[in-house]
């Protein structure tokens, strides 16, 4: 069921997580997959993952949650693993056929499949504690800079806006077409895959129309609320640094200062 | 007292195709609606109302003609904020007139686009939110909403702007009965606080509720005057194919078998208290 | 035939923390050429019984006998299911996909696997059922047609499939005033020729008690009421409970009532209150023109 996916998904708390300023939380996400590359051995990861566990700690948002999240991924994460497990040459440890398992090729898969996780669990944990909403104001703050190089800021903002407001409607939209060609005959579960690919045409037809009349419908509705692009406007809740978010980007300079110091000093 | 709206002589006209002749939707109306006045606009689909309503946001423009709300004139292009601050809109479709996925940013919505202060912005939300019995929802998702939630979330939005009219274009046309009398009551309750209403809808009882009816028919205003007046002519609403209130019905039935039922009666109340003085 | 629905229980994300009983020991009959109406506020449970009847929904518990065949056991082909009952959305004109009038309306026939030719006379007939020009209609798009016109092509798409139940949800919904009016004088049409059961699911209490002649009454998921219209439209404090009104000449009559007005039965449509009020008010000589 697309409900049960929790991977973007927005967990509601109100810890300091949650109310750190969306900017510092966009930051500090960017700057722990950084991070997360500049680490190479394991006393690095140890530090990465207590950095992780810290903040997961502090967000009070249940891991068993988090992880529920990593379950599409699983797959693709394994996929890795075997893959560097195998494919890297040197020093062999282990034969069998034509496979076979190098000292590096252990090292490197495990240190992939850890960076995964990692930055998995790391980028879910900021849209768990963000709403989408202040996660789209942030990244129109983070961009406003780059207008003056013509990065639609704004513009790329409001579509994010939207289609998060219009994701469940149109996913019910796509339920009642589904249901209505249903009651009409149409079978969408038997045939190989051309068949099956032509029976999705009496859903995708009507799909596209919808989301053009909603599109239009809402185009004018903007207008009628005097909607003139990101000039002129203002917002409800204007962003301002409080002496938390400055306190958490003390925090993430030393992590960033504690990785590095290690990567150089041991 | 003044006119909020004042169309004169308006023709609009669209064409089709690139080669076809002009299709005029409106063919010279002109209406003058006051300060603080309630309005209902009727009529069928495809007579042209909608398209009013459209000319009155500067949503569209006139062909010929002219509209002035609030003084400005919609021809002009810099008065086009003007013309949206004074008269908000509210559409048909709940759902495809929100723009948040959450319920108080999509009320900010308007402000914002006008330049508002941020503290005078949270003030405005809260204030229009509670105006239409929705502040306990702020926080929600609209799409987990009723249909006659949604319509009172897009009418705290237009409130949110200080508009002195509101144009509602068939705001209930999609909701339940019970959506449907929720708004109706907003509505009236605007009203009521000094907000000029022009309501369009197609449903002769909601209609019956404002001060004056004007109703549509092929892009012209075939009747115009306050619900008794224009409820009198009820052969000629019928012959437009639009609905009379019931008991203005049962009167003109009864009246054309030979009874001398007075065409005053507007309402179930006044029918009962006609037929008590023959108990 | 007949549809006999059994003990029907449904329950919305069990096991979830959000489930809820979205139908509970729902039991009713209908027989055919039955015009029944089901009432009900939003989300009394109206919609999720009719998907039920259609197959779309697999029950809890209970059964859904069709003709001899129960529709909930896991053997029944869907395709039978479809062929036997027809279920026409709220706004069927956002399902229409095809280029012509002509190709949508064929989209169900073609699916039950029919001959051309048989598909090619099920949709002449629909088409001209639903009041429109086959000539004229067939070729257009149906994307360019008015909205009460559209309206009528996506019940032809449900009808050209022969039904011997046709279910509509709320089918006049957003339409105007005359549109609503020749909507409904088409369904009546179409049940009185092909001699169906109709189930029309609708919030306008002056339609049900207009066409249907059974009524059934939906409430937090439980059939509370089912009877004729007069009784149902009788019992107006039990309606009100449940946030549902009467037909407009029935509160009309029930107002006067109360006042002491001497009148007596039940008053579904403008012609009974009419006749009512004419009956009353020509005992009196000064009334008379």
């Amino acid at each position: 069921m697309i409900r049960d996916i929790t991977l973007g998904q927005y967990f509601p708390g109100e810890s300091w997580i949650h109310r750190l300023d969306p900017r510092i939380k966009i930051v500090g996400t960017l700057a722990y997959i950084v991070a997360l590359f500049i680490v190479g051995d394991f006393w690095g990861f140890l530090i990465a993952v207590a950095a992780l566990f810290g903040v997961i700690g502090i967000s009070r948002v249940p891991l068993k949650f988090i992880l529920k999240g990593l379950k599409p991924i699983f797959i693709i994460i394994l996929f890795t693993f075997v893959l560097n497990l195998f494919m890297i040459p040197g020093k062999v440890i282990w034969s069998f056929w034509i496979l076979t398992i190098t000292e590096e090729g252990l090292y490197t898969a495990f240190f992939m499949a850890a960076r995964l996780i990692l930055l998995l669990l790391g980028s879910s944990l900021l849209t768990l504690t963000t709403r989408p909403i202040r996660l789209t104001d942030g990244i129109e703050s983070l961009l406003s800079p780059l207008r003056k190089v013509g990065v639609p800021a704004h513009e790329l903002a409001m579509m994010m806006t939207i289609a998060l407001r219009f994701i469940p409607t149109l996913l019910e939209e796509t339920d009642k077409i589904m249901k209505a060609q249903q009651a009409r005959g149409a079978d969408f579960e038997s045939g190989n895959i051309l068949r099956r690919a032509k029976s999705l045409i009496p859903i995708l037809v009507p799909l596209f129309i919808s989301a053009f009349r909603i599109a239009q419908e809402l185009a004018m509705a903007m207008e009628a609320r005097c909607y003139r692009g990101g000039r002129h406007r203002t917002r409800m809740n204007a962003m301002k640094l409080e002496k938390r978010d400055f306190a958490a980007g003390l925090l993430l300079v030393a992590f960033v200062a504690a990785i590095i110091a290690e990567r150089i000093l041991l | 007292m003044a006119e909020m709206i004042d169309i004169q002589d308006l023709v609009f006209e669209y064409t089709r195709d690139e080669n076809q002749e002009p299709v005029s939707a409106i063919k010279g109306v002109s209406l003058k609606v006051e300060k603080g006045s309630f309005t209902a606009v009727i009529g069928r689909n495809g007579s042209g109302k909608s398209t009013l309503a459209k000319n009155i946001n500067a949503l569209l423009l006139p062909s010929r003609g002219a509209v002035y709300v609030n003084g400005y004139d919609t021809r002009q292009e810099e008065n086009v904020w003007d013309v949206r601050q004074s008269a908000a809109m509210v559409f048909q479709n709940p759902d495809n007139q929100i723009v948040s996925s959450i319920v108080e940013d999509d009320v900010a919505f308007g402000p914002e686009n006008l330049g508002v202060e941020s503290k005078e912005i949270r003030t405005r939300v809260d204030s229009s939110l509670k105006a239409v019995n929705m502040w306990q929802y702020r926080k929600k998702a609209p799409h987990l909403l009723s249909g006659g939630q949604k319509q009172r979330i897009a009418i705290a939005g237009a409130i949110a702007m200080r508009p002195e009219c509101i144009v509602f274009d068939e705001p209930t046309a999609m909701l339940d009965p019970k959506g449907r009398s929720e708004v109706m009551g907003i509505i009236k309750e605007l009203h009521e606080d000094g907000i000029t209403v022009l309501l369009i809808t197609h449903f002769m009882e909601e209609a019956a509720q404002a001060d004056r009816i004007v109703i549509m028919d092929q892009g012209e205003i075939a009747l115009d005057g306050t619900p008794q007046e224009v409820f009198r002519q009820a052969e000629a609403i019928r012959d437009m194919n639009l609905d009379v209130p019931l008991t203005v019905e049962l009167g003109y039935r009864l009246r054309d078998r030979g009874l001398s039922v007075p065409d005053t009666i507007m309402n179930m109340e006044e029918m009962v208290e006609f037929l008590c003085q023959y108990k | 035939m007949s549809i006999q629905v059994n003990n029907l229980t449904h329950i919305y994300s069990e096991g979830m923390p959000h489930q809820s009983l979205a139908l509970e020991n729902v039991t009713f009959t209908a027989r055919d050429g039955q015009f029944v109406g089901i009432i009900g506020h939003t989300g009394s449970g109206k919609s999720t019984l009719v998907q039920h009847l259609n197959g779309l929904l697999k029950p809890k518990s209970g059964s859904i006998v069709v003709g001899g065949v129960d529709i909930t056991q896991p053997g029944v082909v869907m395709r039978d299911i479809r062929r036997r009952i027809g279920l026409v959305f709220q706004y069927p004109e956002y399902q229409l996909f095809e280029e012509t009038v002509e190709k949508d309306v064929a989209f169900g026939p073609a699916n039950l696997e029919l001959d051309e030719s048989e598909i090619q006379n099920r949709v002449k007939e629909a088409i001209q059922l639903v009041g429109l020009d086959y000539e004229e209609i067939r070729g257009h798009s149906p994307f360019e047609l008015s909205g009460g016109q559209k309206r009528r092509v996506a019940i032809a798409g449900v009808i050209a499939m022969k039904p011997e139940v046709l279910i509509l949800d709320e089918p006049t919904a957003g339409l105007d005033p005359k549109a609503h009016q020749d909507v409904l004088d088409m369904i009546r049409k179409v049940h009185v020729h092909e001699k169906n059961i109709t189930f029309l699911v609708s919030h306008n209490m002056d339609d049900i008690a207009r066409l249907a002649d059974w009524v059934l009454v939906m409430d937090s998921g439980r059939l509370v009421m089912q009877g004729r219209p007069e009784e149902i439209f009788s019992q107006e404090e039990a309606l009100d409970s449940i946030g549902l009104a009467l037909p407009e000449p029935a509160r009309l009559m029930n107002m006067a009532k109360k006042q002491g007005l001497p009148f007596q039965g039940s008053f579904l449509t403008v012609e009974d209150a009419e006749e009512a009020l004419y009956g009353f008010l020509k005992r009196d000589r000064d009334l008379r023109i």
